[in-house]
């Protein structure tokens, strides 16, 4: 394996194919933890860790795994890795693994992981899907990071829990978004990085499925 | 050909399995006092700060050092009276690691408050469990535990009375899920600091929260924008220093017949 094919495989899916931008995949926690940025760079940590061990254990085992079963064994993996994160979350950090709560058993769902071990980890060696592993878990980070800095500066003032802007109730000048609070908040936020994103690489747009018709017919006035 | 493939499958099947949950197993065992000794600093931690005594940057240490002043009892809220050792003993009961939330679901250790439910917890235990902070014999701080339904999820809290017992010294909610920004604003200390120094029962009335700025004196400006988590904690509150909550245990223990 050559040098500059680790850097591909981590940087590729940073911008390139993004998990979340490019393959919309493991939406649901995008949601769901990024009303701050404390929160966010926990799950992406863990959601990081978790790919990438993932990977490099399904890819170990990936010739002895019988194809009839794979994605229960693939499972089986990932769900042990997801407790052991959990586990050393509530050992060592507490107060994090209270706020994401449900959503660190939850990293057993997110399509990422599930995607990754199937699309890459079962046909490649194992070091390099480790690395891929790190790739899509940057890629994911990339996002949600973007989001909860959003959400967490507009929708609560804060960046890190420390005040920016400081708000109304807490007698500054800053009215705070109350949407940006809200899970629906991040569809928007994430639709825009998408947008963002494909404006700068044009080749990420997808031909149109069908070709919209005019509004309205043109008649003749009577 | 058929059959050993499928044995093969049964054999690595097995295999994973046995290796993941000799790891998992291995895991949760190793890190299991570390997750006890968090939960604990936790528990203290919120004591701490409904009781207005945390300050942000105390260790592990601190925490537990400042809570060794408070001693925990378990009271029986229908006779207000804290139960004696023989009592314990004759319910099973170890005060350390009684758990008031767990024994509300055991039906020999609680009761149904069907229809009459306003906090929204379901079921009431017989006994709860108190935290009394005491210098030099005098009881200078109680703290008691108190919960209910917000908007959308059961707010946990407690609520420390000075050595009157009738002037709140502090109130905090330690778990909860409610709306960020809106009903989440329940952590908010500026809202949090309009609690201490009010009286509990003060002119017939129990402490209440209104629905916009307060009244009475002896009432709290609600949340803006949170109707329902609002009305949720003005419930529970009146619901917890009620009838049914800790009114018999403060009269007792005002009277000294606790």
């Amino acid at each position: 394996m050559s040098q500059d094919k680790v850097k591909d495989v981590i940087v590729e899916p940073i911008f390139g194919q993004n998990p979340i931008a490019l393959q919309v995949l493991g939406i649901c926690s995008a949601l769901a933890v990024t009303t701050s940025l404390n929160t966010a760079l926990v799950m992406c940590v863990a959601l990081t860790v978790v790919t990438a061990f993932s990977n490099f254990f399904i890819s170990l085992i990936r010739n002895f795994i019988p194809s009839s079963i794979r994605i229960i064994a693939q499972m089986t993996v990932i769900a042990s890795l997801v407790i052991i994160v959990d586990q050393i979350l509530q050992a060592y950090a507490y107060d994090v693994s209270k706020s994401l709560s449900v959503f660190v058993g939850l990293i057993i769902t997110n399509c990422i992981v599930m995607g990754r071990a199937e699309a890459y980890a079962m046909s490649n060696p194992p070091v390099r899907s480790f690395f891929d592993g790190i790739g899509n878990g940057l890629g994911y980070s990339a996002v949600l990071i973007f989001v909860a800095i959003i959400r967490e500066l507009f929708g609560s003032g804060t960046l890190f829990g420390i005040p920016v802007l400081t708000t109304v109730e807490n007698g500054g000048w800053y009215q705070a978004n109350g949407l940006l609070l809200l899970p629906p908040s991040s569809f928007f936020i994430i639709g825009g990085f998408i947008w963002l994103l494909r404006s700068f690489k044009k080749e990420q747009q997808e031909a149109p499925e069908f070709k919209m018709a005019p509004q309205s017919k043109h008649l003749e006035a009577h | 050909m058929l059959k050993n493939e499928s044995l093969r499958t049964i054999f690595v099947a097995f295999i994973i399995c046995l290796v993941c949950s000799v790891l998992v197993s291995f895991v949760a065992v190793a890190l299991k006092p570390e997750q006890q000794a968090n939960k604990l600093l936790d528990r203290n931690k919120n004591i701490l700060m409904a009781a207005g005594l945390y300050e942000d940057n105390m260790s592990a240490d601190d925490v537990n050092n400042a809570f060794s002043k408070f001693e925990a009892k378990v009271v029986d809220l229908a006779s207000g009276k804290f139960l004696t050792d023989d009592e314990l003993k004759a319910l099973n009961i170890d005060v350390d690691s009684y758990d008031q939330y767990a024994a509300a679901k055991d039906p020999a250790m609680s009761e149904s408050l069907k229809g009459n439910d306003p906090a929204g917890i379901g079921r009431l235990p017989k006994y709860a469990k108190v935290y009394l902070m005491k210098e030099g014999g005098q009881v200078k701080l109680a703290v008691l535990p108190i919960n209910g339904y917000g908007l959308w999820s059961m707010l946990f809290g407690f609520v420390a009375l000075e050595s009157d017992l009738n002037t709140i010294a502090g109130l905090g909610f330690y778990a909860h899920a409610e709306t960020p920004g809106l009903g989440g604003e329940v952590d908010n200390p500026k809202w949090k600091s309009q609690w201490p120094g009010k009286l509990v029962y003060a002119g017939g009335k129990t402490i209440s929260v209104a629905k916009g700025k307060a009244t009475q004196p002896n009432q709290i400006d609600g949340l803006s924008g949170a109707t329902l988590t609002t009305k949720g904690v003005d419930n529970l509150v009146s619901f917890w220093l009620g009838d049914k909550g800790f009114k018999p245990f403060l009269t007792n223990f005002k009277a000294g017949e606790a």
